[in-house]
């Protein structure tokens, strides 16, 4: 088992469980094998790291709830327990109890399927998330390309609930998030790219590691591009249009209830802070930070981001599906391509830069993306200037008007 | 290659989160493109003009609360007008005045209400939708001054109003006026420029004024594609003749001139109440009528400039004490009918949007 030592060094998260089982003795006498000790850690990390990521969520679905309430003038839940703590609480056992219902004409595999599919692309993107110093489930050193990957997940299963259904709103619902992805994946890997070229690796730990300067002060447009474009493909509001209330009743997941209903919900919520997760470390410097401690300090960066997201989502209305469209292939598309050059093109011209080159590049950047911006947003804005208020007129009067006084 | 493409047909509604209660629409999609819309009504009927045959001419009032339950009292004014017209009673002035005022603080809280359902159906997440709630509680408020009631009011009476505004009401109305316009403001600034509202909304949906009038539309809806045409100008009921206001009339009839009509309307709503309130005179609220009026033979026809069109009240009476026939002309319905022509070509997106910038209430569609 020697061959592992160096890993369980790295991973100090499993390291220290592995420590902790394979140490376990009775007068010198293991009690468990190393190989066992081996898998028990692992699936304890596993175990942690699932179930902290969905008490987060259970915990983020009543900061939501209560600061959309604040933002939209009103109070948000406030009748279970203190501040109304429990409500997450509350609303779980409201879906485990309700009655799971079918509708006629399902198509009962793909029905019943799309709902543990669905969850699982947000779940795995914390496989590969350094979440604090050696604090990690693995380290792959393809771990941004696993994330592309297994972000595109839940597309499969909203198309798999969408035609499952056998209803014509779940279908329009998952037509439109399959377009929509396939858009939002291109503007969302080409502004990755400038984060992996100064990096100059694809696992996240690295990526943090090498982060001399937070990502987001060199890639001020690659940031821009990376948010609009997560938001887009977790289907979070101004992109919503996958499951517009308003429009498609609840999109792709109409037909479900209970507790499959409740899996899309968690999935759903899941989601931000995946995203956030993947900007902090891609961006944000990851877990690094002063004085406090790793994990604190992701934490803080993760709900920063993730305030971030809400707050979009409880301001602006949706797009159109054309326009969602257009904005990817005519706005982001570019924007990423022109990104993606200038830094490349400047890491062609210092080769290994040092800190001073790397602010001297942010400085660049900056006053690119800036201009980018704003010329871009000219070109797409020729429609969007408001009109004057409407002239009054002082409408056709009887004439009675001029007699009374 | 060409692949074959069917069209498919989508019954949105009766159970809808965006009909705004129970309408259907048939409607037939290429892709994302409407082909063909069937509006299907009906699922509200109550038979009100019916059951208004069965009751006392005091007694209809509140069946009119019910007919468009956001805007009672614009209800309750054009059923009134239309009885004292058939009746010949006139009520007195402070009365009258009362009744604008109420009037035109419906007009406020309806248009509240159509704004924020409007950026609703736009998909803005409920933030705008619970702004303008807001103040429709104020208003709400105020009407509760007046006659107890919050939403199916009741306040007007055949020969007057119910009863005489209390004194709290002066000084929370001069408090109302006061703080709205800066209420107001605050949605244009929100809402006026934001560049997906833009996207969505600007030259989406566009009514032309010819269309308008041979749909029979009224309101909003025919004020926003150019024609200059407010009851309240062109046949002045109560005290409007005396009262200064302009008409907000739109330049291209899409769904932005539709949210910026409703938002400059209820500028000059305010405008009315301000002036109401410093003209009001002293007086009686109520004119001294027998309890079961009997008006005498023949007809009458009412209309009020409602917030949502021109609601009329046609009546016959026969000399009993319940009208023999009632007939209401609702803006809601006929304004619906201009839906087909500015749908057809249109994304389903927009088929919302528009149908939200219609602002119909299907209590007062279905009857």
């Amino acid at each position: 088992m020697g061959g592992y030592t160096p890993f369980r060094e790295a991973n100090a998260f499993f390291g220290n469980l592995y420590d902790l089982f394979a140490g376990l003795n009775v007068f010198g006498v293991s009690l468990i094998p190393e190989w066992l000790a081996y898998f028990v850690a692992g699936f304890l990390v596993i175990f942690i790291v699932i179930n902290v990521v969905v008490i987060t969520t259970t915990v983020g679905t009543w900061v939501e709830r209560r600061l959309i309430g604040r933002i939209q003038s009103r109070l948000g839940p406030n009748r279970w327990g203190p501040f109304g703590l429990l409500t997450p609480v509350a609303d779980a056992l409201k879906l485990l109890t309700k009655e799971d219902t079918r509708p006629e004409g399902v198509d009962g595999w793909v029905f019943n399927l799309a709902p543990l599919v669905f969850i699982l692309g947000p779940l795995l993107v914390f496989a590969v998330i350094p979440f604090g110093k050696n604090t990690y489930v693995a380290d792959l050193n393809i771990g941004i390309l696993f994330i592309i990957a297994v972000t595109t997940v839940p597309t499969i299963a909203m198309f798999m609930a969408g035609w499952g259904s056998g209803n014509r709103y779940s279908l329009f619902g998952a037509m439109r998030g399959v377009a929509q992805l396939v858009s939002y994946e291109v503007p969302l890997v080409l502004s990755i790219v400038g984060v992996l070229l100064l990096a100059g690796s694809l696992s996240l730990v690295d990526i943090v590691e090498s982060q001399r300067i937070p990502f987001i002060l060199i890639q001020p447009l690659g940031f821009f591009i990376f948010i609009v474009a997560i938001s887009a493909e977790m289907n979070r509001s101004p992109f919503d249009i996958v499951e517009a209330d308003s429009e498609l009743v609840a999109g792709f997941h109409t037909e479900y209830s209970g507790m499959k209903w409740g899996t899309f919900q968690l999935a759903e919520f899941i989601a931000p802070f995946g995203a956030a997760s993947i900007i902090t470390t891609l961006f944000l410097k990851g877990w690094e930070g002063p004085v406090l401690p790793s994990h604190l300090w992701f934490f803080i960066k993760v709900w920063a981001i993730w305030f971030i997201l809400l707050w979009v989502r409880a301001t602006l209305p949706r797009l159109r599906v054309d326009q969602i469209m257009a904005l990817a292939w005519k706005f982001l598309f570019p924007l990423g391509l022109i990104n993606l050059f200038i830094t490349a093109g400047l890491l062609l011209i210092w080769e290994d830069p040092t800190t001073i080159q790397l602010w001297a590049m942010g400085g660049i950047n900056w006053v690119i993306a800036l201009v980018c911006l704003v010329v871009s947003s000219h070109l797409m804005s020729d429609k969007l200037t408001a009109r004057p208020p409407l002239a009054p007129v002082p409408g056709r009067s009887s004439g009675r008007a001029q007699e009374a006084r | 290659m060409t692949l074959r493409t069917e069209p498919v047909t989508i019954n949105l509604g009766p159970q809808h989160p965006s009909t705004h209660g129970v309408f259907r629409m048939r409607i037939t999609f290429d892709g994302e493109v409407i082909l063909d819309v069937e509006p299907v009504f009906g699922y509200l009927h109550r038979g009100s003009e019916k059951l208004a045959e069965e009751r006392t001419y005091a007694q209809v009032v509140t069946l009119t609360d019910r007919l468009d339950y956001v805007s009672s009292m614009s209800n309750n004014l054009a059923y009134v007008l239309a009885v004292e017209k058939l009746a010949g009673i006139q009520p007195p002035e402070r009365a009258m005045y009362l009744r604008v005022i109420a009037a035109e603080l419906q007009r406020i809280s309806s248009h509240l209400v159509a704004t924020g359902f409007f950026l609703n159906d736009l998909g803005a997440l409920a933030t705008p939708l619970m702004y303008c709630f807001r103040e429709r509680e104020k208003i709400l408020d105020l009407f509760e001054m007046l006659c107890g009631a919050r939403i199916t009011l009741s306040y007007m009476r055949v020969g007057g109003v119910f009863q005489d505004a209390p004194t709290e009401f002066w000084p929370a109305i001069r408090d109302f006026l006061s703080f709205m316009p800066e209420y107001v403001d605050e949605y244009e600034k929100m809402l006026t420029g934001n560049e997906i509202l833009l996207s969505r909304t600007k030259d989406v949906g566009i009514l032309a004024g010819e269309t308008a009038i041979n749909c029979s539309a009224s309101g909003p809806v025919l004020r926003s594609a150019g024609v200059n045409w407010d009851l309240r100008k062109a046949d002045p009921y109560d005290v409007y003749d005396r009262l200064e206001f302009d008409v907000p009339v739109g330049t291209v009839g899409d769904n932005y001139d539709r949210y910026l009509l409703r938002i400059a309307e209820i500028r000059q709503s305010l405008r009315i109440i301000e002036q109401c309130v410093d003209q009001i005179p002293e007086g009686p609220v109520r004119e001294r009528i027998p309890n079961l009026v009997r008006p005498p033979v023949g007809d009458a026809y009412a209309h009020v400039e409602s917030p949502k069109g021109e609601l009329g009240f046609y009546l016959v009476s026969d000399g009993s004490i319940a009208p023999y026939r009632c007939k209401i002309r609702s803006p809601s319905l006929i304004n619906l009918t201009v839906l087909r022509d500015i749908l057809i070509g249109w994304k389903l997106a927009d088929m919302i949007v528009t149908f939200g910038s219609i602002d119909i209430n299907m209590g007062e569609v279905d009857r």
